[in-house]
């Protein structure tokens, strides 16, 4: 019996050995992929699972006595005045109206640091601000608890924890508990996330200045990015002689894809601020600088899709007499629209998520107020993400998340929005 | 002034329309006039452009000439102090002027069409040479400031000092307030996280990339591909708090449980988080790749009896190295690249250690770091960060212009 003869034990042997390295080569794609997927799924589950809890807060609603002695003594109802008036004190007789057992100053102290202090007197201050004609009377306004509280009742303060290991002290915790039976603490959709902008209260803080600061750079990013992708596109597929200038085009584009973002921030940081003298931590910078860096984007997905366009198309146009101009802008273009759409989506959706050009230009300022133009200083989602994972309070880490969730909300939104886009036109055609 | 500028970029635009809208009719005009005088006969041919053409021609004069003066009065009005008024008046006056002379020229035999696509043309080159203006601009404005931070710290104590620590500047008559700017450290950092990094994504994205085009069926690829391109989806900023808040924690907690003590930040935790990152890079230019090798390969080594694994490792993988090989160059590109994930979970000392339980820092952290703080723009301090940012742009070109070369020339051979 020859080695060769394929019955033979050896060649039997040989064959079980392939047949099992084939097994395993083939277990081990499917090991790479379910590690892909196993992270994909951590970082979602951990994510939402600290997030989650951020969409719902805390808040006391108590009927607080604007009395006229306390906030405006002399009766003038002066705006100035009835802006620094003392609604603080208004709010602690609230408080301890609610315990009247407690005369103990240090205790009175703890009840006071049950609600949002901050929140509470803006709060009143605002009310009593617009309508002064409230001073005398009892008003019934629900206002956030403090954070503490907050995190107690959501389980994140653990009232095993010894006592002087925890921020909440015990007598806190029976006074909390006793408002919440009677009614007063009460967990409500967090609405305060939405609509306020940072703060250095985690109960008080917001993206709404993180959202439309977002929302403007990509507003500017867009006017700029669009029309050079495109642009750059049309010219380098449709009329650019085949010449080295050409090709060294085209090179710069497809580098400029791959330079780390961080570059351009730099870039922007040496041209934009410190050459042209511009302002920091603005949209219209921060714009500027990302239009510079997802126009490759939109480029590379604009050349494609002209190119997936079939030429027999433009061959029609101009044998019927258009011109070459012509030819492009009126059929090749509009028949490579949907495509350019998806590019210039999934374009946006990276600049929606940079951050590190932006922290480049100054916007990790602490901004405390609504920017109302892009020349204002503003910050940016992702940007805000990054200075709320700096502070280690749990507080801060729930928001964090909260404001994650809702950044991948609006991508995997973009991101879907451009798919079916692209699906839907394609169909059509 | 900001609100003024808008208003006058509104007037432009008013004009523009005007001009477009009023010598499209004027031209639909004139040719009905002269098809009416010729008793409905006339030759379409003889006229060259359509009507809209000659609109348009008169759009695109006019924001020449809007433009121009609204420039001129950028620069010039701040100096004459004549407010705003004549500006407007000056502008309306060459707006409507550029609106009749052109106008004027309708006729038959006016080329308006040429010239419009002549226009356009030019705009699209102009538009082009953006992208090389930006390179030109980064390479511009690194080089000015490194050279300008070489003046105070010789190049070669940079590229070769084994001493990083520039944040004892803090004041000047401090010991050592000079700072020590080897960057050597800073380098080894950004090495060590970038092998952790890619010994994740390499081989993981490799195997994905395999398996996705040769074993999956159509309905597993229809739904994991996507699933893993929602990794490259991701933000790197909510990589970095994944790897600050769960996973740098995660670590600890194992190496503990050996009885070993390791930082919450290191480089290890940032390095697998990246390498997480880079899988869906990796996976998807290698499977391109691996797309582009003939069937013919394949089916060759079928014929020979070879498993799909012996044909996938010898004939396809073989085939496909060069292609591999310059996505792995771009993925390690983005790697060394990549500031946010390091920023948060890999720290901000500068450790000379090839312990991925150490924390160790990089280029692209020690940029972020010492350009965040407020700080004068001319101390060596926030120069080198720009030193640091050439460094990191020469590589990345160097890695990106090679690779992209590759990968094209290697497409082109099949």
């Amino acid at each position: 019996m020859s080695e060769n003869n394929f019955v033979s034990p050896q060649a039997v042997k040989r064959l079980k050995k392939r047949r099992g390295v084939e097994f395993r080569f083939r277990l081990w794609g499917q090991a790479a992929v379910g590690f892909a997927l196993a992270a994909l799924v951590w970082l979602l589950v951990s994510i939402v699972g600290t997030g989650h809890s951020a969409f719902s807060q805390h808040f006391m609603t108590l009927d607080f006595e604007l009395s006229e002695t306390t906030l405006d003594p002399t009766g003038a109802r002066d705006a100035e005045k009835l802006r620094g008036a003392n609604y603080r004190r208004i709010v602690q007789q609230t408080l301890y109206a609610q315990f009247p057992e407690v005369t103990e100053r240090k205790a009175k102290q703890e009840v006071f640091a049950l609600v949002s202090a901050s929140g509470a007197t803006n709060q009143l201050r605002q009310m009593v601000y617009q309508d002064p004609s409230l001073i005398g009377q009892t008003v019934r306004v629900t206002v956030p608890t403090s954070d503490q509280v907050d995190q107690l009742f959501k389980g994140y303060i653990k009232r095993e924890t010894a006592e002087d290991r925890r921020k909440v002290s015990d007598r806190q915790i029976a006074w909390a508990d006793t408002l919440k039976e009677r009614g007063v603490i009460r967990k409500k959709f967090n609405k305060i996330l939405f609509t306020n902008p940072d703060s250095r209260d985690p109960e008080l803080a917001g993206i709404a200045s993180a959202i439309l600061g977002s929302v403007m750079i990509l507003v500017v990013a867009f006017v700029l990015a669009f029309p050079i992708g495109v642009g750059s596109a049309i010219y380098l597929d449709e009329f650019a002689p085949k010449n080295k200038f050409t090709d060294f085009i085209e090179l710069n584009i497809n580098n400029l894809a791959a330079v780390p973002s961080i570059v351009f921030g730099l870039l922007g940081l040496a041209v934009f601020l410190n050459f042209m003298g511009m302002p920091r931590s603005i949209p219209l910078v921060g714009g500027m600088v990302l239009a510079l860096r997802v126009f490759p984007t939109i480029t590379i997905a604009t050349r494609s899709a002209l190119q997936s366009v079939s030429p027999s198309i433009v061959d029609g146009a101009l044998s019927l007499g258009a011109s070459h101009t012509q030819a492009v802008f009126k059929q090749k273009l509009p028949l490579a629209g949907p495509g350019i759409l998806t590019g210039s989506i999934i374009g946006m959706a990276q600049a929606l998520g940079e951050t590190a050009p932006l922290l480049m230009i100054g916007m990790v300022a602490f901004v405390t107020e609504v920017p109302t133009s892009i020349a204002e200083p503003a910050t940016a989602l992702p940007v805000q993400i990054f200075l709320w994972s700096d502070s280690a309070e749990r507080a801060w880490a729930e928001r964090t998340s909260a404001a994650i969730i809702v950044l991948l909300v609006v991508l995997i939104t973009m991101n879907g929005f451009a798919i079916w886009l692209r699906n839907r036109l394609e169909k059509r055609r | 002034m900001n609100q003024i500028t808008v208003y006058m970029l509104m007037l432009i635009c008013a004009l523009v329309v005007a001009g477009f809208v009023y010598n499209r009719s004027q031209a639909l005009t004139k040719f009905r006039q002269m098809r009416a005088e010729a008793g409905g006969k006339l030759e379409l041919s003889s006229w060259h452009s359509q009507a809209s053409y000659h609109g348009y021609f008169t759009g695109w004069l006019v924001i020449f000439v809007t433009f121009t003066v609204f420039i001129a009065g950028l620069l010039l009005g701040a100096q004459s102090g004549g407010g705003v008024i004549p500006w407007v008046a000056v502008m309306i006056i060459a707006g409507v002027g550029t609106i009749f002379l052109c106008g004027k020229k309708i006729s038959g035999g006016f080329r308006a069409r040429t010239y419009v696509e002549r226009f356009v043309h030019g705009l699209l080159i102009v538009l082009s040479i953006i992208a090389v203006l930006t390179t030109l601009g980064i390479i511009l404005s690194l080089l000015f400031e490194s050279l300008r931070f070489f003046k105070s710290v010789p190049f070669m104590d940079f590229l070769f000092g084994f001493q990083w620590s520039p944040q004892t500047a803090l004041r000047a008559d401090q010991v050592g307030q000079s700072g020590s700017f080897g960057a050597i450290p800073v380098f080894a950092g950004t090495f060590l996280i970038m092998l952790v990094a890619m010994a994740i994504a390499g081989p993981i994205g490799l195997m994905i990339a395999i398996y996705l085009t040769e074993y999956a069926s159509a309905g597993v690829r229809k739904w994991v591909k996507p699933a893993i391109e929602i990794l490259a989806g991701v933000p790197t900023v909510v990589y970095g708090f994944f790897a600050l808040l769960t996973f740098a924690p995660f670590v600890r907690g194992f190496a503990e449980s050996f009885g070993f003590s390791v930082p919450t930040q290191s480089a290890l935790a940032a390095g697998v988080v990246m390498g997480v990152m880079i899988i869906p890079f990796v996976s998807s230019l290698s499977s391109d790749v691996i797309n582009a090798v003939p069937q013919t390969l394949r089916d060759g080594a079928f014929a020979l009896g070879a498993t799909e694994s012996e044909t996938m490792k010898q004939v396809v993988f073989t085939a496909a190295l060069p292609g591999i090989i310059g996505a792995f160059m771009l993925a390690i590109s983005r790697a060394i690249g990549e500031t946010m994930i390091v920023y948060m979970a890999a720290g901000k000392a500068a450790n000379l250690t090839a312990n991925p339980f150490e924390a160790v820092t990089t280029v692209t952290v020690q940029i972020v770091a010492l350009l965040t703080g407020d700080s004068d723009f001319d101390s060596p301090k926030t120069l080198v960060a720009f030193a640091l940012g050439l460094v990191l742009f020469v590589i990345t070109l160097l890695l990106n212009v090679v690779a992209l070369t590759v990968v094209r020339r290697y497409r082109a051979k099949y």
